[in-house]
């Protein structure tokens, strides 16, 4: 197949204030051809698309639209232009109260030049068109809201077809599939491909990739770090660049294993996924790694009471542990600083010395009567300790910079002796210099207890940890000593390698 | 301590800790601008008329609120946890209601009519909290059908008519019970303060209640949670608390407040009257949200919705003493929580 490049961009770069988020970004797409772009939390996967659909403007560089110089100043100019986007969304895609065929031919409505007038057999025959040409096989007058997700991605796609797009952005669709559903999905998009749109494809998943990709372009703090486009594809190596470790040495500091205070066994997260066990010794520090969605998440709010597990059983201390409140868990001395910590962490109308105390407030309080001031001398001596930057322990917690809010919200769990104490992603959104405080603080602190980390950054857990367990398909399939990590064998693990030899 | 600290990158604004940071006239302004309002009318009011500044038009004012400041007071537990209750006022009539039917129709005593108004305020109270965390109706649209629901279910007993000793009953006879002495007490009661015969006894109860619920809301560890569920509710849960459970109870005090005003109500009225109380739900709510602007809290707290609550009460005795006619009371009501909400979502808002 003689392949034309479509969309070319050139140079492109976007800051937002001091904050620089892509970097001379050069990308060439090109018809009938999947480009999956891989990236990292926070590494500029969605910048360049809302770049690329109008939603931004560009600082730097140039994009050209078949050989012509495309800049749209509105997501609605991109999309006259031939540049359409699926967001992840999907119930961004479609209206979900009205039926098929009208989401059909939304678009078509609301063109001006028509009259005002709803012409019910017109819709039909027009959505029956569209339809016929996406070869989707739907009931027209279904429902959207009645639908499986999958239809409905499929309903957003088609309508989106109805512009007749060059280009198509898909930014994670099959993220609330699940994989019968994305099958479908997949069909439906290697008819995409057939009919030479240039497709665009952002994914996590592994499986995702290795069914569709053409190619694969990883992106990495806002820079194109790798390009895989010779057969076979080098999913490993697509890994490792978007991970970007560069292969550092395991620190020296990893601690010989002790007696397991916890042990988890048979233990299945989900339905479908292989039981797995888990045992973590007192004072070991234990990073969990793995691509994003492949239930790092639901490990962690289970061990802490969030959900509970399909099968399995956990022992704490010699004895069964089976929370089913966080109440519980933090009970038995299990804490978990949770990820995104504006919404599950941070009690925005208080100061730090009361979000410090929140989970703990049975133990300041004397006969229900909270004892500020015992509160107020944890939270100094954790203002002390941690480096928190503040004027006091009485500041609100929103006039605190992201690094210090996290370091307030680890300080909370640190404040009081655990057993167990879980963190997940603590290092999103935070500096560097913060970042390493709070590493510092964890295994300064880390003797009386077993310490779980849950990263996707490989090198996060390099340097943090003492172990390395890797999570795929939610089971744990790979497990390292960081001293002696072997490197091949861990991406291959994050990739998924096993998996394939499965399928 | 609220600051300015929001406007500049914190990293800059590290200052050794003993420096008090001080406070700036926009702070001054936000923190006391409603307090020196409020101590500017009753000075006014003191100087434009006669008789304002006495004990005995105090204790008038503060009786003019006490059944608006009670429900107000519970209102303000639903606000803590970002709920809303509407059925409020309709709780009130509907315990008032049930008082006079108890004492009247049932020919009970004070006590049991007090115990049954309690009851159903907290059942109701429970019935508000579990429709809204577990059917998952939002809070409005529970409290307002409660509302509706209650305000029929009230006049069923006595099929749309009011209840007072002797009324004729639907079968004919008169009703032999009358209102208990020791229950009218509850209404018309003047404890001895300095001067004889001065503090009614719905005052006494108003004033116990706010410094109840405000000392449970600031300083023990269940209004703590409860301000934190309010804040952000996903956070309380990963902190442990039972987020629920604090909304619930947060319902149940709300019913059972209203109940409590319901009662007052009764006693001073001396008869079950369907027509009245039908200003209690927007008064109190109002004074609620006026208490976000006291002390630039930019949240409900109880010491705020009693100075809202005495606010309002301040500036209706003073215009109603200086012969504003008194159709002109709801619209200067209304301005009053305009200019509360806009100074509360406009001046503080901007932090955020």
């Amino acid at each position: 197949m003689a392949q034309s490049v479509v969309f070319n961009i050139a140079g492109l770069g976007k800051s937002f204030g001091p904050n620089t988020v892509l970097r001379d970004i050069t990308l060439a797409l090109r018809a009938g051809e999947v480009t999956v772009l891989m990236g990292a939390n926070g590494a500029g996967k969605s910048t360049l698309v809302k770049i690329m659909s109008g939603v931004h403007q560009a600082d730097r560089g140039a994009m050209q639209l078949e050989g012509t110089s495309f800049l749209p100043g509105t997501p609605a100019e991109a999309m006259r232009a031939g540049v359409v986007t699926v967001h992840q969304n999907i119930d961004d895609g479609v209206v979900s109260a009205l039926n098929v065929a009208t989401n059909l031919v939304l678009d078509r409505l609301n063109n001006t030049k028509r009259g005002i007038l709803f012409n019910p057999h017109r819709i039909r025959s027009e959505a029956r068109e569209i339809a016929e040409q996406m070869d989707l096989s739907l009931d027209l007058s279904a429902n959207v809201n009645e639908l499986p997700l999958a239809d409905r991605q499929m309903v957003a796609i088609a309508r989106a077809m109805a512009h007749e797009p060059k280009v198509m952005i898909l930014d994670e669709p099959t993220s609330s599939l699940s994989s019968k559903e994305a099958d479908r999905l997949f069909a439906f998009i290697d008819r995409l491909r057939e009919r030479g749109v240039a497709i665009l494809y952002i994914s996590h998943r592994m499986s995702d990739i290795r069914r569709l990709a053409d190619r694969i372009v990883s992106l990495r703090d806002g820079r194109i770090t790798g390009l895989f486009e010779d057969e076979p594809l080098d999913y490993e190596g697509a890994v490792n660049a978007m991970l970007g470790q560069e292969l550092s040495a395991g620190h020296a500091a990893a601690c010989a294993a002790s007696e397991p205070i916890f042990t988890a066994s048979g233990v299945q997260l989900a339905p479908g996924a292989s039981p797995f066990s888990l045992a973590l010794g007192m004072s070991e520090v234990v990073a969990i790694t793995g691509l994003v969605g492949v239930g790092k998440t639901q490990l962690a709010e289970m061990l802490y009471g969030l959900r509970h597990p399909l099968a399995g059983s956990m022992q704490l201390d010699g004895k069964p542990y089976a929370p089913r409140t966080p109440a519980d868990a933090i009970r038995r001395g299990v804490f978990l600083v949770a990820k995104d910590r504006a919404r599950t962490g941070i009690v925005p109308d208080f100061n730090i010395y009361k979000n410090m105390s929140l989970p703990f407030l049975p133990r300041f309080s004397f006969f229900s009567i909270t004892q500020r001031r015992a509160e107020r001398a944890a939270a100094r001596a954790q203002i002390e300790n941690m480096g928190i930057v503040c004027r006091s322990e009485r500041d609100d917690l929103f006039t605190l910079s992201g690094g210090n809010q996290q370091k307030v919200t680890v300080a909370r769990w640190l404040s009081q002796p655990s057993r167990m104490l879980i963190l997940d992603e603590p290092f999103q959104g935070v500096d560097i210099a913060a970042r390493h405080d709070i590493a510092a603080k964890l295994r300064e602190s880390a003797k009386e207890r077993a310490t779980l980390l849950f990263l996707t950054e490989l090198d996060e857990a390099l340097e943090t940890a003492d172990r390395i367990l890797v999570m795929s398909e939610h089971t744990i399939v790979g497990e390292h000593r960081t001293s002696e990590v072997d490197m091949a064998r861990l991406l291959a693990e994050v990739a998924g390698a096993n998996m394939q030899g499965a399928a | 301590m609220r600051t300015e600290l929001a406007e500049k990158p914190v990293a800059e604004a590290q200052q050794p800790e003993s420096m008090q940071p001080s406070l700036t006239l926009r702070e001054i302004a936000i923190r006391y601008g409603f307090l020196a309002l409020l101590f500017g009318l009753i000075i006014f009011f003191s100087l434009a008329t006669g008789g304002f500044a006495s004990p005995q038009a105090a204790v008038f004012i503060l009786q003019s609120v006490s059944i608006t400041g009670i429900l107000a007071l519970g209102v303000t537990a639903t606000l803590v946890v970002g709920g809303f209750d509407l059925s409020i006022g309709s709780v009130a009539t509907s315990a008032m209601m049930a008082a006079a039917y108890m004492m009247v129709i049932l020919e009970q005593n004070a006590l049991v009519a007090v115990l049954v108004c309690l009851a159903i305020g907290a059942f109701v109270g429970l019935l508000n909290g579990l429709i809204i965390c577990y059917m998952r109706v939002p809070d409005l649209l529970a409290t307002l059908g409660m509302m509706f629901l209650l305000i029929g279910l009230q006049r069923i007993p006595t099929e749309g008519r009011s209840i007072a000793s002797g009324m004729t009953l639907p079968d004919g006879s008169a009703a032999e019970g009358t209102f208990s002495p020791a229950f009218l007490a509850l209404g018309r009661h003047r404890f001895d303060f300095f001067i004889e015969n001065l503090v009614p006894a719905s005052v006494v109860v108003l004033l116990v209640l706010a410094v109840l619920i405000w000392f449970f809301l600031e300083y023990t560890r269940f209004g703590r949670m409860m301000y934190a569920v309010g804040s952000n509710a996903r956070a309380a849960e990963f902190a442990g608390a039972p987020v629920n459970a604090y909304k619930i109870w947060a319902y149940v005090i709300s019913g059972v407040f209203a109940s409590i005003g319901g009662i007052l109500l009764a006693a001073r009225l001396g008869r079950g009257d369907i027509a009245s109380g039908t200003n209690l739900l927007l008064d109190s709510v109002a004074a609620a949200l006026i208490g976000f602007a006291v002390l630039g809290a930019a949240k409900p707290n109880a010491f705020g919705t009693a100075i809202g609550a005495l606010f309002v009460g301040v500036l209706l005795q003073g215009l109603t003493m200086m012969n504003v006619p008194y159709y002109t009371q709801d619209f200067v009501k209304g301005a009053v929580l305009v200019i509360a909400l806009v100074f509360t979502f406009a001046l503080l808002g901007r932090r955020n």
